[in-house]
């Protein structure tokens, strides 16, 4: 029961975030900086969520840390993300096998 | 198809995460079905597994999704005349860090039916990744399982590095977004900020100082 209260929380929390905006929003910001603002605002939330998390992400720094590096090389030449992902995730592994 | 092969790989390792806390498969699926987002379902789960009390989580989920609202405002500025209110409600259940993406990224207005058609792939690869990871979570090797955590993060880096070569703007607010969660992270005074806020204060800051020097000219906002 408690387990289902926790669920029902998480999802009732996380629909009305996307759908109260996304409902009511009818004008158009005309404004230069809140446009500008809005534009940055996807990027810079997933930089903060990923540094410094992904350090810590697979429990030792090391195989975190070559795993990001591999991460940002082929992200920079724009490889698909779930090839990115992967290939972060299998430089990971080979650095803990190691 | 590659958002939802992405998704697949991503709600694969949260499925390995949740059972390894403790959770069912069960409730680990329908967690997945009933949310659809990456950072806030991890938090949940360990909110569940330390038996955190219900305001805790609500509260953790409203920081950690918040950026959500700013990402429905953005896209509630290009929505065509296929949007009535049921579409708005039904849609705005699949509005993710990747489909925000891909859909801010399109040229001009969107449609209804084309969100919804993302949103499907989305929630299928979602959804069975998640079955698929936990299942997995009981038979795959240690090691295996730890260094698919990292898949989510290197899913970002790959949504950011390509926007932040082309701008200068993205490149400023993304360092600067950087260097504030690691402020907080690694400075003692900060300690009393959680992790949840110190990425919205970061956020914030960050879009908005890049905001106030590099405006965004008409012809790159689409």
């Amino acid at each position: 029961m408690r387990l289902f209260i926790y669920i029902l929380i998480m999802a009732g929390v996380t629909y009305l975030i996307r759908m109260l905006p996304f409902t009511l929003f009818r004008k158009e910001i005309k404004s230069k900086f809140l446009k500008s603002f809005l534009y940055y605002i996807p990027y810079t939330v997933l930089a903060a969520m990923t540094i410094p998390a992904i350090f810590s992400s697979t429990g030792d720094m090391l195989s975190a840390t070559v795993g990001t590096i591999v991460a940002v090389i082929l992200a920079f030449f724009d490889l698909p993300l779930i090839v990115v992902a992967l290939a972060a995730s299998l430089a990971a592994y080979i650095t803990m096998i190691m | 198809m590659p958002i939802g092969l992405g998704y697949f790989s991503v709600s694969f390792g949260f499925g390995i995460m949740a059972v390894s806390l403790g959770l069912d498969i069960l409730p680990t699926v329908l967690i997945s079905m009933t949310n659809l987002t990456s950072a806030g379902q991890a938090a949940g789960v360990k909110i569940i597994a330390d038996n955190g009390s219900f305001a805790e989580m609500a509260l953790t989920e409203l920081v950690i999704n918040l950026r959500y609202a700013l990402m429905s405002i953005a896209l509630s500025q290009k929505l065509d005349e296929s949007f009535t209110l049921k579409n708005r409600l039904g849609v705005s259940f699949g509005i993710t860090d990747e489909i925000f993406a891909v859909s801010s990224s399109q040229k001009g207005k969107i449609n209804a039916l084309y969100m919804y058609g993302m949103i499907l792939i989305s929630f299928i690869g979602w959804v069975s990744g998640t079955f698929l990871g936990a299942f997995a979570g009981n038979i795959l090797p240690e090691k295996i399982s730890l260094s698919l955590g990292i898949t989510l993060y290197g899913m970002f880096i790959a949504i950011i590095l390509p926007a932040l070569k082309k701008s200068a703007g993205v490149a400023v607010a993304v360092a600067i977004s950087c260097a504030l969660s690691l402020v907080f992270e690694f400075v003692p005074v900060f300690n009393f900020i959680s992790g949840g806020f110190a990425i919205i204060i970061s956020a914030i800051a960050a879009a908005a100082l890049a905001a106030f020097v590099f405006p965004v000219k008409e012809e790159d906002e689409s």
